[in-house]
């Protein structure tokens, strides 16, 4: 640590004038004074004004009637939310949304804890397997989603080469609901899976050998400890997990956009998200109104799950205090 | 938008965890326990199976469409593959958005990891009045999805005259709630407050203490969390897809672009994929195990 030279007491100490103490003295009550509410006002400036601000206004935008180009039009209440969830489309979208969610977070949570088990071995040339397995973390989602656009295409795909030679016909990926939704879903397992498997393997290196140790006197073999000892105490990683993958996976937008050419979630609607929706509202048909209003139900959607998470989480924290 | 994608998180595991894994005692690195075959094999096929995407679009982008549409398994590489980037680069404004890729990436990280520490220095080390209250708010902040503030920001962003330009893609990214929250972490514990108090009663100025010992201590996290911020600024498309233009765009954005003109011709689709990411593999490749001890980190700690 190169930090010998702060040490070094100051060059002007060296004839101190008395006056020049009582003013330095004020100066530096102050410098104490103001300096933490200085080193912490870029961050708070910064994100009130483009985060929270937009975020709280996109309530004041969602009961006008506002267009991308006229902009603020008059009060209109609850008529933009009454739009939103008399229509078709937003329960489609919402539809949408969870399948492809559920679909990405469970394979992903099981094959994470899966390869993470793995490398929890006592494995020659750690470093390797570990980068080995986030490499999917850097590649865009809009590289990925291109490249299994095309693995998944109708007609020349990959998959659909492979399941024919195996004698099963041809899936609609980009034509029918639910292959769709398999599709997109592989797409995010991809990128993410990797990643939280590291996650997964940092708590589970937390985890003191001793009760391993304890467990396999008591003859239980390695499938054995994984499932009573590791997957337990996991809990919490698990959850935190599920909690960072619903905010992201209640927004997916790359992944879909560019599953087709079109971008608007398929012919039908058929892989249509919540923020494929609030996009085309706000700047496909420029009715910023509905897109906040969009917006606005997707916000409380997310905040509901998280009240559920955080309390199942407690319920999970408290059984545990009570064995 | 202070958070462009799930960033490594904190996460609660039991409070005697070993922060580092590599020198941790707790493995009597018995050669006996190494394991067999088979983890080896499952891990090296779950490795294959991430690499397989990406050299399956290498084989697509180095052939030309018109043999693709005849037989559907190119099995080895064709000879086409810099004549379809070639194409790809005169067909969008490649080199403009990787430039502005570079830089959009380069000065976001920079501002996230200066200003991530500064407040995260103050808020480890310094004691001011409303210090708890705030870090709460910051830590609140994490789970509040910020995206969703789009029809306002591009509001603010058009009354400023900044749609199609950069800088409305990085001002919005210049701070995150996450870095803030990863350096109060780090700082806390990297630096012992003896050492604050020796360079104040020497006569160091708060923003002197600072840079000499808090920017110092700091660096270890700081490269991590710029690198983190790096690869989700480049990654990052939903914002800069709504505000930036067809002529100025980003990597990701030049991208839609080119399915959106070229949506049959896959040779050209995936080599353009393929471009836009080799930077970031040669970033992994150089600083991957950063990377990847950054995850671990975030982990573990509470």
């Amino acid at each position: 640590m190169s930090t010998t030279s702060t040490l070094r007491p100051p060059t002007e100490h060296a004839e101190p004038p008395p006056k020049r103490i009582g003013f330095g003295g004020r100066l530096s009550r102050w410098d104490l004074r103001l300096s933490p509410y200085l080193y912490i006002s870029p961050f708070f400036i910064l994100f009130f004004v483009t985060g929270l601000f937009p975020l709280v206004y996109t309530g004041w935008v969602a009961v006008h009637d506002w267009d991308l180009i006229m902009g603020q039009g008059e009060f209109v209440g609850a008529k933009n939310f009454t739009d939103v969830l008399g229509g078709r489309d937003f329960w489609n979208a919402l539809v949408n949304t969870f399948s492809i969610f559920v679909l990405s977070s469970v394979p992903q949570v099981l094959a994470a804890i899966t390869i993470a088990a793995l490398l929890d071995a006592n494995l020659r040339a750690k470093t390797f397997w570990r980068m080995g397995v986030l490499l999917p973390y850097v590649v865009a989602p809009v590289a990925v989603a291109l490249i299994f656009s095309n693995l998944f295409a109708d007609k020349f795909g990959l998959i659909n080469t492979l399941l024919g030679a195996v004698g099963i016909d041809p899936i609609g990926w980009h034509s029918q609901r639910l292959p769709s939704h398999v599709a997109i879903a592989t797409m995010v397992n991809f990128r993410w899976t990797g990643y939280n498997a590291l996650i997964f393997l940092a708590a589970m290196q937390a985890i003191p050998r001793d009760l391993y140790e304890q467990a396999s006197v008591d003859g239980a073999g390695k499938v054995r400890q994984f499932f009573s000892v590791t997957v337990p105490l996991l809990r919490p990683t698990i959850i935190f997990i599920v909690i960072t993958s619903t905010i992201g996976g209640l927004q997916i937008f790359d992944e879909v956009r560019l599953y087709d050419q079109f971008g608007r979630g398929g012919a039908d609607g058929q892989w249509q998200t919540l923020t494929i929706l609030l996009y085309e509202q706000g700047w496909t048909r420029s009715n910023f109104g509905r897109a906040s209003a969009i917006a606005v139900l997707l916000f409380l959607i997310i905040g509901v799950i998280g009240l559920i998470n955080y309390f199942i989480t407690r319920l999970i924290a408290t059984s545990e205090v009570k064995r | 938008m202070s958070t462009v994608t799930p960033a490594p998180g904190p996460l609660p595991v039991a409070p005697d965890a070993p922060v580092s894994g590599r020198s941790a005692p707790r493995r009597h690195a018995s050669y006996a326990d190494r394991p067999g075959w088979l983890v080896y094999g499952l891990l090296g096929a779950v490795i294959l199976g991430g690499l397989f995407p990406l050299w399956w679009s290498f084989l697509i982008a180095s052939h030309d469409s018109t043999i693709l549409s005849r037989e559907a398994f190119p099995i080895v590489p064709g000879g086409n593959f810099v004549k379809n980037a070639a194409t790809v680069i005169d067909t969008v404004p490649f080199w403009r958005a990787t430039w502005n890729s570079i830089l959009v990436s380069t000065v976001v990280s920079a501002s996230v990891v200066f200003f991530a520490t500064l407040a995260g220095y103050a808020f480890a080390k310094l004691r001011f009045r409303g210090r708890g209250p705030l870090l709460v708010f910051v830590i609140a902040t994490m789970a509040v999805p910020t995206q969703l503030g789009v029809v306002p920001l591009f509001q603010v962003m058009a009354k400023l005259g900044w749609t199609g330009e950069l800088v409305a893609v990085i001002v919005p990214g210049l701070v995150t709630a996450f870095g803030v929250f990863w350096m109060t972490q780090y700082l806390s514990q990297a630096i012992p407050d003896e050492l604050i108090e020796a360079a104040r009663v020497d006569g160091c100025s708060m923003i002197r203490t600072f840079w000499h010992v808090g920017l110092v201590a700091a660096r270890p996290a700081a490269a991590m969390l710029g690198l983190f911020t790096f690869v989700a600024t480049w990654t990052n498309f939903f914002w800069p897809f709504i505000v930036l233009g067809p002529q100025d765009p980003t990597l990701p954005v030049a991208l839609q672009q080119l399915q959106a003109a070229h949506f049959v011709d896959y040779s050209l689709v995936l080599a353009g994929a393929l471009l836009a990411t080799v930077p970031l593999l040669i970033l992994f490749v150089v600083a991957g195990r950063h990377l990847v001890s950054g995850i671990m980190q975030g982990a573990v700690k509470q």
